[in-house]
């Protein structure tokens, strides 16, 4: 559950400036406010990651005591680690939210997924493709996304509340000016807002946070013994039966950990011992590569993740 | 292994203990371009360890593809992330970056150094505490030096960084760096009172003063940048300030609760507080200070939070909960300083909507007082205000707000303008003072001609004639075409037989002299109206050529809209809505047109409607559409 916050040990000393994790904390709960009173139609995208975890947490507290005033959504590509729909399901009834799950139905007619189609075919059919449907089917006018601008170069561009045309494209070049905390989320008919609370945390951050608020998240995060595979550079997780036969074969168990949450054929293990918050908080730090090295969709071409953002992957 | 990193091996807890209550330094970078600030930051993250493996190899590949280094490193790759600025290695949007040390967490807003980027620069710096003015040693305080410390020092921040950058090449020489720090201090005296200078040596590219004493600067006592940044203090004037809360949201998840949320601006609340709300002007008293997990005893500057008041006082989004023995003005007139950000001119009697806090109020911009140029800081006069233009205004608002001025309180003071009709935010604006009612207002001073009129209503005005037969259906695609213009928020009236011929031509029949008359004294009519900013729809059998000339050229080049609604005799007489053609058949009505009067139908017209093939609402559609495409709504 959630967990209680320090806060009352912080201000039992009276303490007189915020650190680093409240004033994070104050302006996302800001943030997501500010969208819940002025948005029509909004809606939060909920990818069960860790990212989203905390951006749940914090809706969870803006809201206090109300329930968030908006449903969760899940863009499910079908080949989301099992462990993350149970995770999912569970919370969305924990909390009391209305949860929105989206698949591309003409995607899963056509069989798509990451071992026939590539990883990068099987992202837009499955995933990009996907979420605009669902945006376009609800007809939401802002939608919460978990993107932090530490994650990558042209994320750290990008405005808290992030303009889309009506086809769903972001003109990086062409950004409303962001002043204080004054949001503008108005727009003309069609077009939406992307909307990032955790735009300035950074991946420690994220990890510090759960730690002080003890937020739960997806075990897959934690060391366990897992059969895996190598495969196209990765060490993926054999979920179920669909990985090819082939490949199945292959499986051994080692202990292994992910860094990231997908697609678990996109999504590459990491072997670790860590098992509890502190070991994963240490292995991170100390450790030489950066966080989307796992994700394989980041390493198609340079400045991939600038292409992607503007054809209308969130 | 550095120390940091044996503390994170052996002691993990005690490393995220220490960690967990850092303080946080947000800070701009900017200055002109290629003074190095992309280099700079790429190597404050790169010194604190921030750069994993996997984004080393990138830049090195980085480097050699689009670096200006040669075979080195070019650290400003890691900053500029945008593959245009790559291409063209300038920086055209502020760039959040983060890194953190033992005693901080950073986000740098690095800014564009461009002149026509000094609106992404205000961006960076409307949030940053402090301010990093690079400087090229060889070059020393350029007019872009002088226009970003006096935008950063408008917006409120009152530490700057003097960061004189390229050492190397100017041999280290002290004199150089003296030289250059008097002439800023000279300089900061024209900027707002009570902002601290620190001028520090270095070279970005050589690590030389970034985290260090430099060997190459002996005569340099001062602290590295890292350790000033480190260690500046950052009080929070906003917490002494005080209490203000703007209100978010109306907290109400059942009958036994009623909150506020909302962030505090400043000041601090603990139940039992006076408070006063504003503009309602009511005051109550604090209940509760609700957050998740437990009230607070006190919630202060910068928190999140939901207050319960101890009775009903009615409160709603916008208004700013203060401390009742000091509470902000209340006012709906003021004078304030506006950075206008739009390619769109800012111009007196112009309407935009106003945001602050919480709140989102109609302002008409009244009087542009003087520009303020940028460069020299001095007074200019200027008639509208361009992009990245700064000035002084004087404005009206259709509410009163609760403020405070800007120079007192960033939070309650800043304000944003928002475009009506592309909802694009289009300047920033710092509240200097409220006018008084009676006193110093211009209106006089605004000639409110055809133009602002027009302005006001965010249109372009237009005589939409529609002419053709006796129930051709003029009339019924005019009124459609108005409901249809009243739900786009457009201004119009609709000038027809029914309303004109009732009143102001009851004197007139149906000789040929009274239809020239007729069409005159309605052309009269459309002419008043499309002055007065309007979008006029008449609909009018206006059966001769001329007449429909004369009224063409009464009106103002291009609004004039000929619409010939070309319906068949045989259709019209069959549709017959009236029971006209029936009459004049039988006798009753003489000089009807197209039985025994003519009617001339339009030689180019703007627009032919068939009323055979398509609906009313089709043709309204038409029409609107045909506006539309040439720039009719857009202002």
């Amino acid at each position: 559950m959630w967990g209680k916050t320090n806060l009352d040990q912080n201000w039992a000393n009276s303490v007189t400036s915020l650190t680093h994790l409240d004033r994070l904390e104050a302006e996302a709960i800001h943030i997501i406010r500010e969208v819940a009173a002025v948005a029509e139609n909004p809606v939060m995208l909920y990818s069960v990651g860790k990212d989203s975890a905390v951006m749940l947490h914090l809706a969870v507290k803006a809201f206090y005591p109300s329930i968030p005033p908006f449903p969760l959504m899940h863009v499910d590509t079908t080949w989301k680690f099992r462990e993350m729909i149970e995770f999912r399901n569970r919370k969305a009834k924990e909390l009391g939210m209305d949860l929105i799950v989206h698949s591309n139905q003409e995607g899963i007619e056509a069989g798509v997924g990451p071992f026939t189609h590539g990883s990068s075919r099987h992202t837009d059919i499955m995933k990009t493709q996907a979420l605009k449907q669902a945006l376009d089917l609800h007809k939401f006018d802002v939608a919460f996304g978990g993107a932090r601008r530490d994650e990558e170069k042209s994320r750290a561009k990008e405005r808290v509340f992030s303009f889309r045309t009506a086809d769903h494209r972001w003109d990086p070049k062409n950004q409303r000016p962001e002043l204080w905390n004054l949001y503008n989320a108005r727009i003309n008919q069609g077009e939406s807002i992307r909307c990032f609370p955790i735009s300035n945390w950074t991946e420690l951050d994220i990890w510090q946070y759960i730690r002080r608020e003890q937020i739960e998240i997806v075990p897959l995060y934690f060391a366990g013994k897992r059969p895996v595979v190598e495969w196209e550079g990765s060490l993926i997780m054999v979920d179920d039966d669909r990985v090819p036969e082939e490949l199945a074969k292959t499986a051994v168990e080692k202990s292994v950990r992910f860094r990231t949450l997908g697609c678990y054929p996109l999504t590459g293990a990491v072997e670790s011992t860590a098992a509890t918050l502190e070991d994963i908080i240490q292995e991170t730090l100390l450790t030489n590569s950066s966080e989307r090295q796992g994700r394989t969709i980041d390493r198609d071409q340079a400045a991939s993740m600038e292409k992607k953002k503007q054809e209308g992957y969130f | 292994m550095s120390h940091i990193d044996a503390l994170i091996a052996e002691d993990i807890t005690a490393y995220l203990e220490a960690h967990e209550n850092k303080s946080l330094l947000r800070f701009i970078t900017c200055g002109s371009v290629d003074d190095g600030k992309s280099t700079l930051i790429g190597r404050l993250l790169y010194d604190s360890k921030m750069i994993f493996e996997d984004q080393l190899d990138a830049l090195e590949s980085d480097s050699k593809r689009h670096g200006t280094q040669g075979e080195n490193i070019d650290f400003a790759l890691l900053v500029d992330g945008l593959s245009a600025e790559r291409e063209q290695g300038i920086t055209i949007d502020v760039a959040y970056r983060f890194f953190s040390t033992d005693k901080r967490k950073f986000i740098v807003a690095d800014t564009p150094g461009h002149e026509q980027y000094t609106r992404n620069m205000a961006t960076g710096a409307s949030t940053a505490d402090l301010a990093i003015l690079m400087i090229d040693a060889r070059k020393g305080i350029l007019t872009q030096t002088r226009r970003h410390s006096f935008i950063a020092s408008s917006l409120g921040i009152r530490k700057m960084v003097l960061a004189i950058n390229k050492m190397d090449l100017v041999d280290y020489d002290e004199a150089v760096y003296n030289r250059i720090e008097q002439d800023f201090l000279e300089f900061a005296e024209e900027l707002s009172a009570g902002i601290e200078i620190q001028a520090i040596p270095m070279s970005a590219l050589a690590g030389d003063n970034i985290t260090e004493h430099s060997d190459n600067t002996p005569w340099y006592q001062g602290p590295p940048l890292m350790e000033y940044l480190e260690t500046v203090p950052v009080d929070d004037d906003r917490i002494k300030a005080p209490f203000r809360m703007p209100v978010q949201w109306v907290n109400r998840p059942n009958l036994d609760f009623r909150g506020f949320s909302g962030q505090i601006a400043s000041g601090s609340v603990k139940p039992g507080d006076r408070v006063k709300t504003l503009p309602s002007a009511k005051e109550t008293t604090i209940e509760r200070v609700v957050v998740h997990g437990g009230d607070l005893k006190e919630g202060i500057a910068g928190q999140s939070v939901t207050l319960t008041f101890a009775d009903e006082v009615d409160t709603s989004r916008g208004d700013v909960i203060c401390a009742a023995g000091e509470p902000a003005e209340v006012a709906d007139q003021f004078q304030a300083r506006v950075l206008w950000m739009a390619d769109n001119e800012m111009l007196p009697g112009r309407r935009y909507l106003l945001k602050i806090g919480a709140k989102t109020v109609t302002a008409t911009v009244l009087d542009l007082k003087f520009g303020i140029d940028v460069n020299t800081l001095q007074d200019k006069p200027a008639k509208t205000l361009g992009l990245n233009d700064f000035g002084v205004i004087t404005m009206a608002l259709d509410q009163p707000i609760a403020f405070d001025p800007y120079d007192l309180n960033r939070e309650t003071g800043g304000f944003i303008f928002i475009d009506r009709m592309t909802n694009n935010t289009v300047g920033l604006g710092l509240i200097d003072f409220a006018l008084r009612r009676a006193g110093n207002i211009h209106w006089q001073a605004l000639d409110v001609d055809r133009i602002k009129l027009a302005e006001q209503k965010e249109q372009k005005p237009a005589v939409l004639w529609f002419t053709g037969l006796s129930g051709s259906g003029k009339s019924t695609i005019a009124n459609i075409l108005q409901q249809k213009l009243f739900a786009m928020g457009k201004h119009t009236f609709v000038l027809d037989g029914d309303n004109v011929r009732h009143g102001l031509n009851q004197d007139l029949g149906f000789t040929d002299a009274d239809r020239v008359e007729n069409i005159r004294r309605v052309s009269n009519v459309a002419k008043l109206m499309s002055d007065a900013g309007l979008i006029t729809l008449v609909s009018f059998i206006s059966p001769f050529r001329s007449e429909r000339q004369m009224a063409r050229n009464m009106m103002t080049d291009g609004e004039f809209v000929e619409i010939f609604v070309d319906t068949p005799l045989e259709v019209a007489e069959q549709r017959d809505v009236k029971g006209l053609y029936k009459r004049a058949r039988a006798g009753e009505i003489k000089n009807f047109t197209g039985l025994d009067s003519p009617y001339e139908a339009p030689e180019a017209p703007e627009m032919v409607i068939n009323t055979v093939e398509q609906s009313a609402e089709d043709a309204a559609d038409k029409i609107i559409t045909w506006m539309r495409e040439r720039g009719w709504f857009e202002v």
